[in-house]
């Protein structure tokens, strides 16, 4: 599978008169946005602003992040699944508005949703500080299902993207990349002296606002499969999801898999990469036996030395992390674990819900539990009261003018368990 | 200059100078000044600090006597009003490593001044009580005095003078196991692929977060006649009064509630709901008797086949909550449980 990814570099969004990427500016017909959203006829109302970095913004509750991006040539459409046909994507070419981010806010349980800041303490903590942000405040129709709430949301972000992203399918991209991979047969046999390795990409499934979605399937009731790096690049998987925003794959993660990034440069060099495993985080017991299993035998038949799994969330999930490594190492296929730690505020509790001698090869992304104060902002786009509620906030979090303290739990991305930021921790 | 920040430090009889191991006996004393390992530890804070006092405790005494030994040494460093205390070096000398180990604890807990220690690796006080201070790495025995006495005094000006500790590999003590978060110059995706690429070269590498080790608790002995026993319901799935009046958190609760069960026959959705923020909360709404079984529980009781459900329940959210608040919650329902003659719970999670 080869896929051309070009990138067009998005300095600015500026709402205008129709919507045309002119000299790297992207400008955005509203209303013929939100004309194309209410297709949807849950969605109540939905205003559209710009955030754009360094602002005195506030995003606050965000449902979701998602890159707009547009086929050019290849089969399939944007979202598979979603917006258009179920055909397989991941190949041919794709443009993309590199720079900026469609960002979904509104409150659908009301306290699973995150916080970006473009400015202040917190802007260091989120991916989202840094790009150019068009968000869309959706209100609903009363009387939905906190279900029906959600899919209208998530779709409203996806269809936005995708309405965007036509803007760039004949620009000329700023930057032009190759992603490449090979059949199994012939992966296996790319560099021989090479360590083949695999990743085990782990989708959060433990139901509303914890869900995603491969081609449209929701991931809890598929079993563990392959999937193509380039696929993923393709937004064949979407993000459901965005309780303790901290360690929750927004779209944009996904579309931007860090982690596959990173496979792809060192392939060749350092390593052969041979192939992505997708698996779930279900709630039940036998659930996650079955995953499990599952999991590692596919990755046994892909023949590889070593995987890197990435979880999604926390707690529960520690589980299936944990039971992916101990069967994966069982079989002598070496683990690296990239997760994150919830060590209470004093850093002082034990991080993980499960643990096994067997992962001695760690990546954390940082104490979740972390408290940041984050300075009063002069705007804020959504609502400023859920901010006691969500993960993360407490009572008393929200002073009065508008400054907050939370646990970095609220930030959107803050500990994001594919590697995305530089977030660390130490022991001390 | 300023007025010198306060330091006491505590030594065994050996190093107090009282004498070897026919004094191991001896309970503790208070002396003013620096004795043994204090003068040079003072030499070494550049007049910025000040040893006011060396308490010293028999190594035999101490252990045997832990607790109380650990109250009157405690009472005996308070009395000095100290801005830090000093333990050790024990180096790998087991009692003394214990000693120094336990008044880490007990000044950390009731005075909330930092300490500074040194041992070698396999002292035992370490693993008992590593977490209560700083502990330079040292040698086995007393030669190793040269190399730690100058490693203590740098962190205990560090901390004397308020000013932040580096990281154990900087500063060269025993990590404590508080995690801290920091921006590292790789992000993680990148540090996981150098990890693997070394973990399948068979090179070293370091994981970022060494595997914790487990408590294990031995599940209690059966309950006798569970058809007169009086049972409780705990639950860490959230389940509160509508509108959560105690405002236990979503994730990362401070706090837990207890709440009253009487004339209740079950859980309604206009009663009662959960205010967890980790699972799908659609159907623990929709019948919270789901996550906390109060509809079953009265089905029992009314068929005999338990005495009584307890008149009141207590809920928390398991949700990225703290192994320290979790246990410190359980204390202190346990405690409350047990007063109130209950005899059997049933714990809910989610």
């Amino acid at each position: 599978m080869r896929l051309e990814v070009g990138s067009i570099f998005i300095k600015d969004v500026r709402l205008g008169e129709q919507t045309v990427i002119d000299r790297g500016v992207l400008y955005v017909h509203g209303e013929e946005l939100v004309e194309k959203l209410r297709v949807d006829d849950r969605l109540a109302s939905v205003s559209v602003e710009v955030a754009r970095p360094g602002e005195s913004v506030r995003i606050v509750p965000v449902k979701d992040v998602i890159e707009p991006r547009v086929k050019v040539t290849g089969s399939g459409d944007s979202f598979p699944g979603f917006t258009g046909r179920v055909h397989t994507t991941g190949e041919g070419r794709t443009h993309v508005l590199k720079g900026m981010a469609v960002v979904t806010v509104g409150p659908v349980v009301g306290f699973q949703e995150g916080i970006i800041d473009m400015s202040g303490a917190g802007a260091e903590y989120t991916p989202f500080s840094q790009t150019v942000n068009l968000v869309l405040d959706c209100r609903v129709r009363s009387g939905l299902t906190q279900r029906e709430h959600e899919e209208a949301l998530r779709l409203a972000g996806l269809r936005a993207a995708v309405y965007l992203g036509e803007a760039g399918r004949s620009v000329a991209p700023d930057e032009l990349r190759v992603f490449e991979s090979h059949p199994l047969g012939q992966a296996s046999d790319c560099y021989p002296g090479l360590p083949r390795v695999a990743y085990v990409y782990m989708l959060q499934s433990q139901g509303l606002l914890h869900d995603s979605y491969v081609y449209g399937v929701d991931a809890k009731s598929m079993l563990p499969t392959l999937i193509g790096p380039t696929e993923v690049m393709d937004g064949a998987i979407v993000s459901g999801n965005c309780v303790s925003a901290c360690d929750k794959n927004t779209t944009y993660h996904h579309q931007n898999n860090p982690i596959i990034e990173e496979l792809f440069l060192r392939h060749g060099r350092d390593l052969n990469f041979v192939g992505v495993v997708i698996t779930n985080e279900n709630v039940t017991l036998v659930d996650k036996e079955r995953s499990s299993s599952y999991t590692s035998k596919l990755v046994a038949m892909l023949g590889v030395d070593g995987v890197i799994i990435s979880e999604e969330g926390f707690g529960n999930p520690d589980t299936d992390l944990i039971m992916n490594c101990r069967k994966l190492e069982a079989r002598g296929i070496r683990t690296v674990l990239v997760t994150d730690e919830y060590a209470g505020r004093d850093g002082a509790s034990q991080s993980l819900a499960d643990a096994d001698p067997a992962a001695d090869a760690v990546v954390t992304a940082g104490n979740a539990n972390a408290l940041i104060a984050l300075p009063a902002m002069e705007r804020v786009i959504g609502q400023l009261a859920p901010v006691e509620k969500i993960a993360g906030g407490f009572d008393g979090s929200l002073a009065p003018d508008g400054s907050v303290v939370v646990e970095i739990q609220a930030i959107t991305g803050a500990t994001n368990e594919l590697g995305f930021g530089r977030l660390s921790t130490k022991g001390y | 200059m300023a007025e010198p920040f306060r330091v006491v430090h505590y030594v065994n009889q050996f190093f107090g100078q009282i004498g070897g191991e026919e004094q191991a006996h001896v309970p503790p004393a208070s002396k003013a000044g620096a004795i043994g390992p204090a003068v040079g530890l003072e030499a070494g804070l550049g007049g910025h600090g000040q040893v006011v006092g060396t308490v010293i405790c028999g190594d035999t005494y101490f252990t045997e006597n832990l607790e109380l030994a650990a109250n009157q040494v405690l009472t005996m460093i308070a009395a000095f009003r100290p801005d830090v205390v000093v333990v050790g070096p024990a180096f790998n000398a087991g009692r003394y490593g214990v000693a120094c180990g336990a008044v880490a604890k007990a000044v950390t807990e009731s005075l909330g001044v930092p300490v500074v220690g040194g041992m070698y690796g396999e002292n035992p006080g370490l693993e008992m009580y590593g977490r209560y201070g700083y502990f330079v790495k040292t040698r086995a025995n007393a030669a190793g005095m040269r190399q730690a006495l100058p490693e203590m005094a740098g962190l205990v000006l560090k901390l004397g003078q308020k000013q932040p500790v580096g990281a154990p590999e900087e500063e060269n003590y025993f990590p404590r196991g508080i995690r801290v978060n920091y921006f590292a110059g790789e992000r993680g995706s990148r540090r996981a692929v150098d990890m693997l690429v070394k973990k399948l070269r068979g090179e070293q590498f370091t994981t970022e977060y060494p595997m914790p080790v487990f408590d294990r608790v031995a599940p209690a002995p059966p309950v006798a006649a569970v058809s007169a026993a009086q049972v409780a319901l705990v639950t860490s799935g959230g389940i509160v009064p509508k509108g959560n009046p105690d405002r236990i958190e979503s994730s990362s609760a401070s706090k837990y509630g207890k709440y009253d069960l009487e004339g209740m026959a079950a859980l309604r959705a206009d009663t009662h709901e959960t205010a967890h923020g980790g699972y799908d909360p659609v159907y623990a709404n929709a019948d919270p008797n789901r996550v906390l079984p109060v509809d079953v529980m009265r089905d029992l009781e009314a068929q005999g086949r338990i005495g009584a459900l307890h008149r009141y329940y207590y809920a928390t959210v398991g949700n990225g909550t703290s192994v320290a608040n979790a246990k410190k919650f359980a204390t202190a329902i346990a405690h409350e449980l047990q007063n109130d003659g209950v005899h059997a719970v049933i714990l809910t999670s989610t």
